[in-house]
């Protein structure tokens, strides 16, 4: 179909198109609209005093980042004083990030990370901690569920795109995860990941005969995304399974009989007939599995409100926390901005390194 | 059955319309949908209401709880907000100072005896009222100080800090119990600033600077603040008190259940543990951290909305609600506090001798609201969020530094919130 037809005369495409065009641009296009002109303002969920215009001050506030060198606390011999433990003792990061004049760029900020530097200890200071560890699960949260979900996504696929007696029942089982709602699920995974008696602890003891040592998955900073990671995965992975085996049944089967009366081997028909094949199908499953994983929102809220120690705070939890939770909604809304150019970035780039090289 | 009385009370007013007498409708909204009880004595008392006079006439619709703030904040900014409306104590300032809500019209004379956690006040005027008052306590049984030989405290006498730590280590040691201490961890929201910032308050420190109301600063992250922090972090670190991973369910029924030896719990949940252990209950005051003891005052409150075209009418329903009979009904069916003493010698539980007068007592002696300021909401959050941090490890003063931060940072956006 040429451009010049689709733009000029198919009316009728276009008045079919009109009530889901109509429908996006009402809820999805406006709102962005006025989330991106209100990031620039100091609007509040509700209040008294009028909206301001405040230019890129939220943007500021969620980004800034700054650095500062510790040197040890030394005695009056200038020796380097230690602790107990022989631990370097250094000044408290307060006295330089509150109203301390010489360190006015610094006034507000909170210590993100830090290292050694020889005596020194760098400190990598952010405005807002909070978010930039949001950031930080939330890439983390990508990087891991995307490959592993849309592999094991093709395995399960593969395994259910054979002619076997009652194979339906494994699509059915495999499949009904993502049919229940997000939020019965994420309660339902609360229970097994109870650090007392959950299934999965209780499970894990069992196979060990009691040498494993339970486990408060939520309740530790270093099993809480985790985690909600494995849950995640499991709870959609059917999703993009029907979706992998609706690319595998577009395969031509005469491929499949040329590949057998050449002699290959199941790896090499999977290789170089299945997977070029597929070509088109990964390229949608990775995109759509990359938005959904950045709009990580659900299984925060009722697993674990963000803690931890915020390990599981996201993006998308925050903007929520921010614009209702503490009526901040050009607060919200900059998050918000932020996460659309996040994402529409890394999807260019997936569009680009994914694209037909001729 | 709410909508249905809703829809039965709609299609009555608009046939009183048409007829000689036609009474004004006045809308009401309250949170407690889903609540059988609850619903069926707010429904009597509009019924008795609509009854008793001819001039107005009050429909009410019931909302979840969970959602009800959201509702009322998306009618107002949508301009339809009820005549009448129930609202949390501590978040009424804010909804009044955005001028959802309009100064109560109603005779003060009539609630000279409430007790004072009821009188939701602010700018010197009262926006509010309550038909009962909330109170938590030190729920254990007498038996186990008897065992472990831990005094009882007394309103005059409450357990000090020294007292109340070497109780629950003793406790902890003897092996019987998961925890010594359940303080509710599960309950995450309003229960934190609610039930904790009391402890803040009796070691000294508090939510916000009440004096100024402007910032933060020194007293959520000065030395009482930070010696409050230190010892929540402890309670924590020796496995006194089960962590911010607790399951719900514990929390409901661990100490029934025999896994705590004491919960720090409200008047709402006594009744369920009083069918447990019926005269072995205790329900004793908070401890004494310092600054004397000090538990969250204030519930669901009552107002009238800003929009509202009759607030007479309105307050006409108020003063009707604020009878002793219907205060002891909300008592007797859901276990509140009455809020004078006439109502509550009216109830089961809380006249003179009941089992569940301590809390009575508590409320009268020891409550304290929480900052009366619109910029709680916020507070508020941040607040929970310090709390959960530290019980997690975070370092104390660094913590309650940044939640100083950002809520000196909120009330300068909100520039003072009008103080």
């Amino acid at each position: 179909m040429s451009r010049s037809r689709l733009t000029q005369s198919n009316r009728t495409g276009w008045t079919m198109a009109l009530p889901g065009f109509g429908l996006i641009a009402v809820f999805i296009i406006l709102p962005f609209l006025f989330a991106f002109g209100l990031s620039f303002t100091n609007q509040r969920l509700i209040s008294p005093n009028p909206t301001e215009w405040v230019g890129f001050d939220n943007y500021r506030q969620l980004m800034g980042v700054g650095v500062l060198t510790l040197e040890p606390e030394r005695d009056d011999a200038g020796a380097v004083i230690r602790d107990e433990d022989g631990a370097i003792e250094y000044p408290r990061l307060r006295g330089f990030t509150r109203g301390n004049p010489d360190y006015a760029h610094l006034d507000g900020m909170r210590e993100w990370t830090s290292w050694q530097w020889g005596e020194d200890r760098v400190v990598l200071l952010a405005r807002d901690v909070v978010f930039m560890k949001a950031v930080v699960n939330t890439l983390t949260f990508v990087a891991v569920v995307a490959p592993v979900q849309a592999g094991l996504a093709l395995v399960l696929a593969l395994l259910i795109n054979q002619r076997l007696r009652g194979i339906n029942v494994f699509r059915t089982i495999y499949f009904m995860p993502v049919v229940v709602s997000i939020v019965v699920v994420s309660l339902l995974w609360r229970f097994i990941y109870d650090g007392n008696d959950g299934l999965l602890n209780n499970l894990l003891s069992a196979i060990t005969f009691g040498a494993f040592e339970p486990v408060d998955w939520l309740g530790n900073p270093d099993t809480a995304l985790p985690a909600i990671m494995a849950m995640s995965i499991w709870q959609a992975v059917g999703f993009h399974m029907v979706i992998w085996l609706a690319g595998l049944q577009t395969i031509s089967p005469t491929l499949y009989e040329a590949a057998e009366i050449e002699g290959t081997s199941r790896w090499q028909t999977f290789r170089y007939v299945t997977w070029p094949g597929l070509r088109n199908t990964a390229v949608l499953i990775l995109i759509v599995i990359t938005m959904q994983a950045f709009a990580l929102f659900a299984q925060i809220d009722v697993m674990t409100g963000g803690g931890p120690l915020d390990s599981t705070q996201t993006i998308v939890f925050q903007a929520v926390e921010r614009g209702y939770g503490k009526q901040d909604i050009s607060g919200g809304s900059t998050i918000s901005v932020l996460l659309f150019l996040l994402v529409l970035t890394i999807s260019l780039i997936q569009r680009y390194l994914t694209r037909e090289r001729n | 059955m709410t909508r249905t009385n809703l829809m039965a009370g709609t299609i009555l007013a608009s046939a009183l319309a048409t007829g000689a007498a036609a009474q004004t409708e006045l809308s009401m909204w309250y949170h407690g949908a889903g609540n059988e009880v609850e619903s069926e004595i707010i429904n009597r008392i509009v019924g008795d209401f609509n009854e008793s006079q001819d001039e107005w006439e009050v429909s009410l619709q019931s909302f979840p709880q969970g959602s009800y703030n959201d509702s009322v904040i998306a009618a107002a900014l949508a301009g339809n907000l009820p005549d009448i409306l129930d609202v949390d104590g501590p978040v009424m300032p804010n909804w009044a100072w955005s001028g959802y809500l309009q100064p109560l019209p109603i005779d003060e004379s009539l609630i000279e005896n409430f007790l004072p956690g009821t009188k939701g006040e602010w700018n010197g005027e009262l926006y509010s009222i309550g038909l009962w008052d909330a109170a938590v306590a030190m729920v254990t049984r007498q038996s186990y100080l008897d065992q472990f030989d831990i005094r009882v405290p007394t309103l005059e006498e409450p357990w000090t800090l020294e007292e109340f730590d070497a109780a629950l280590v003793k406790i902890k040691e003897s092996g019987e119990f998961a925890y010594p201490l359940d303080l509710g961890m599960a309950w995450t929201g309003e229960w934190y600033p609610y039930a904790f910032s009391p402890f803040l308050q009796s070691f000294g420190g508090d939510i916000v600077d009440r004096e100024t109301y402007s910032t933060a600063e020194g007293a959520l992250n000065g030395d009482a603040a930070v010696e409050f922090g230190e010892w929540w972090q402890s309670l924590f670190e020796r496995d006194l008190v089960p962590g911010t991973s607790q399951d719900p369910a514990d929390r409901d029924n661990g100490f029934v259940e025999g896994k705590y030896a004491i919960s720090w719990n409200g008047n709402w949940a006594a009744l369920n543990i009083l069918n447990e252990y019926g005269d072995d209950t205790l329900f004793l005051p908070a401890p004494d951290f310092g600054n004397g003891p000090v538990i969250g005052a204030a519930s669901w409150q009552f107002g009238v909305s800003a929009t509202s075209e009759h607030p007479e009418g309105a307050a006409a329903f108020i003063e009707f609600a604020l009878q002793d009979e219907y205060l002891a009904a909300f008592s007797n069916g859901i276990g509140l506090i009455p809020p004078t003493e006439s109502a509550a010698e009216m109830t089961e539980n809380y006249k003179e001798g009941g089992p569940m007068a301590a809390f009575y007592e508590l409320s009268e002696s020891q409550a304290k609201l929480r900052p009366v300021t619109p910029g709680y909401v916020v507070a508020a959050k941040v607040f929970e969020k310090a709390l959960a941090d530290i019980a997690n490890g975070a370092d104390v003063q660094d913590t309650l530094d940044a939640a100083v931060d950002e809520i000196d940072a909120d009330i300068e956006r909100n520039q003072g919130y009008g103080h």
